[in-house]
């Protein structure tokens, strides 16, 4: 096997808030190969986003990491000195962002926009634009010249989206970080700009990590998927496993309830009862036991790492049974 | 952006006209006819009279207003009753005075306000960010004509740095500048306070966008989001305040200009208000009322070439 590219070990990561301590990120591991397409999936709140930020440690301000690293070729990013880090920033390591809407800046124009975003190459002005509008056109924008002179107001949602995969894509990264990369877009777009990402991959030679609560999304572009839970990671599988042979009830249910997964027409969608543990205290056993049907007197207590094979685990107390 | 252009000019030129009528209204207001006010109790008939027809109040007033509205489009202000020099060269003396004081102490206010409402964005929370919040409230809260009072007695009479009063000798740059000094404090200091406030709250919400996140996930060097990410959106709406502003500070150059003796349009007015001198009141509101406008609309017009989003709602 390669060598990780992206390596996060046992990061644990806490929000200082106006009502107490958060715990976001609870011991999250995770690791991504070049050439590896990585989905990252839970429901809101599960700290996904948290881990997605931790990757070029853009986190919030009220954010404190209190243990754990994020290896970056080796070098844990984390305790690099600040403009280190931001060298890595948008050249090594490229985030596409949620919500195009709000992700470029309303005054200035998309041309000089993914100019700056070049600011690391020294090469001259024009070379740079040439290098966007190239890009642009990679990612199907109709008319690069156009785009460039246009302010982010004045393009459609589906068209920022591309935009800002182009402008991930500017310095040419080693990781590419896609935090849901779809969400805020209808579906006819999602569909686009899934094609997009999967078109992408093919001459992509970096490893890319994709962020999303949609299921379906990680059955198209993903290799290998972690599903998060309570800022926990509760399964790492290929991806055919994970839909064929999950092994974790967090992971069982949220394949229940995809749409998209149905053959006939339903009544009633199915749910996870229940919600997410209070974060600030966590529970000391299995975090989705008072959710889980499968939930026994052993759950109260913290629940092992099961390894399954060499590519499937599952952090529950049942996963060592039968599927 | 033309149309828009057009209409705000047509805007400003309607609310002058208003203006000019309710300022031409408040003479009749006023009880007992303009001469004899202006005359005072002693005057005889044949004065009140010859004054009366001078000021051409023997006329119908729809024949006052007429006059009134040709001369000034004309640039004819009338003539001081007192003194009998056309108005509008008392203003042309006067007015670049006032202008001169408001725009130093507009842009050394500025500067200083922009630049500390930025460190106290880059420092919040910490011992700075609280230190410039206490320093912006002093600044706003303590009215311009006591600091006015304060720098003379400091700076004039008791270090005897500065000149207490007057303008300057003419010709005599250096005189004139050091005649400036106290003045524009006295004018600008308020607005430090004011501008510092403003542009660090309009900054931290900036700060906290999404589209910053996406500058620093780039790798721009902060210095660049600070200023050409954060501090060109954050001074958008501060424009249309620094206009408003520049308006404010030509009513405030009134007590200022009194304090410090300095000629002038809040002089100008003052003195015109005492003596009932009311072509003069009139000329200078037109005059003050005219730049205010021109500054507003200038205004809004830049903040429509700054913000595209601005532009394109106008074209729609």
């Amino acid at each position: 096997m390669t060598e990780p590219l992206l390596e996060i070990d046992a990061l644990n990561i806490t929000y200082h808030t106006d009502h107490g301590k958060l715990s976001a990120l609870r011991g999250a591991s995770l690791i991504a190969r070049t050439g590896e397409v990585i989905g990252i999936v839970g429901e809101s709140g599960c700290g996904k986003s948290t881990l997605a930020a931790s990757v070029i440690n853009l986190l919030p301000q009220a954010a404190e990491v209190t243990s754990g690293a994020v290896r970056y070729k080796g070098t844990d990013i984390l305790r690099l000195p600040p403009e280190a880090q931001r060298a890595l920033r948008g050249q090594d390591i490229a985030m596409i962002f949620q919500d195009p809407m709000t992700a470029f800046n309303p005054v200035l124009t998309m041309g000089a926009q993914l100019v700056d975003f070049q600011h690391a190459a020294q090469i001259p002005r024009a070379e740079k634009l040439t290098r966007a509008r190239a890009l642009l056109a990679r990612v199907g924008m109709p008319d690069p010249d156009l785009t460039l002179r246009r302010y982010p107001h004045q393009l459609s949602g589906g068209m920022r989206q591309r935009v800002a995969i182009a402008a991930a894509l500017l310095m040419n990264p080693t990781v590419l970080v896609a935090d849901e990369p779809t969400t805020a877009l209808d579906v006819t777009m999602e569909a686009q700009i899934i094609h997009l990402l999967r078109d992408l991959r093919r001459d992509y030679q970096g490893a890319i990590l994709v962020i999303t609560h949609h299921l379906g999304v990680v059955a198209e572009l993903c290799d290998r998927v972690y599903v998060m839970y309570a800022g926990e990671v509760v399964e790492e599988a290929v991806v055919d496993d994970l839909f064929h042979a999950p092994r974790h009830p967090y992971t069982r249910a949220l394949i229940a309830c995809d749409p998209g997964h149905f053959e006939q027409p339903t009544p009633i969608l199915p749910t996870i009862q229940g919600r997410l543990p209070d974060l600030r205290t966590p529970p000391t056993g299995c975090s989705f036991a008072a959710r889980c049907p499968l939930a026994e007197a052993i759950c109260a207590t913290p629940p092992p790492r099961i390894q399954i094979s060499p590519t499937q685990s599952a952090l529950c107390h049942k996963a060592g049974g039968q599927p | 952006m033309l149309t828009y252009a057009i209409k705000r000019v047509a805007l400003a030129a309607l609310i002058l006209f208003v203006v000019m009528l309710a300022m031409y209204g408040m003479v009749f207001l006023v009880p007992g006819d303009p001469a004899s006010v202006a005359l005072g109790p002693r005057a005889t008939p044949a004065l009140k009279a010859m004054l009366t027809e001078r000021m051409g109040l023997d006329q119908p007033v729809a024949v006052q207003i007429w006059r009134f509205f040709a001369n000034a489009a004309q640039g004819d202000l009338g003539i001081d009753v007192w003194s009998k020099r056309p108005v509008l060269d008392q203003i042309l003396e006067a007015f670049p005075q006032t202008l001169l004081l408001g725009l130093v102490a507009l842009s050394w206010a500025l500067t200083l306000g922009i630049t500390l409402g930025v460190l106290a964005v880059v420092y919040r929370g910490t011992f700075i960010d609280r230190a410039l919040g206490l320093v912006s409230v002093s600044f706003i809260s303590v009215p311009s004509f006591v600091i006015a009072i304060y720098l003379l007695l400091i700076f004039a009479v008791w270090l005897q740095w500065l000149p207490a009063i007057g303008a300057g000798k003419a010709g005599d740059i250096p005189s004139q500048i050091k005649a400036l000094i106290l003045p524009s404090i006295a004018v600008g200091i308020g607005w430090v306070g004011y501008l510092a406030r403003m542009v660090r709250a309009s900054m931290l919400e900036i700060m906290a966008a999404n589209h910053i996140r996406t500058a620093r996930a780039f790798g721009l060097p902060e210095r660049k989001v600070v200023t050409r990410y954060a501090l060109r959106l954050a001074i958008v709406p501060t424009i249309s305040v620094i206009a408003v502003g520049l308006g404010s500070i030509l009513s405030s150059a009134v007590f200022v200009e009194t304090v410090f003796s300095r000629p002038g349009i809040g002089t100008l007015i003052t003195g015109a208000v005492f003596k009932r001198n009311y072509p003069v009141v009139m000329g200078t509101v037109l005059v003050t009322t005219a730049f205010y406008l021109l500054v507003i609309t200038a205004a809004d017009l830049l903040i429509a070439k700054l913000d595209p989003r601005v532009r394109d709602a106008l074209a729609r």
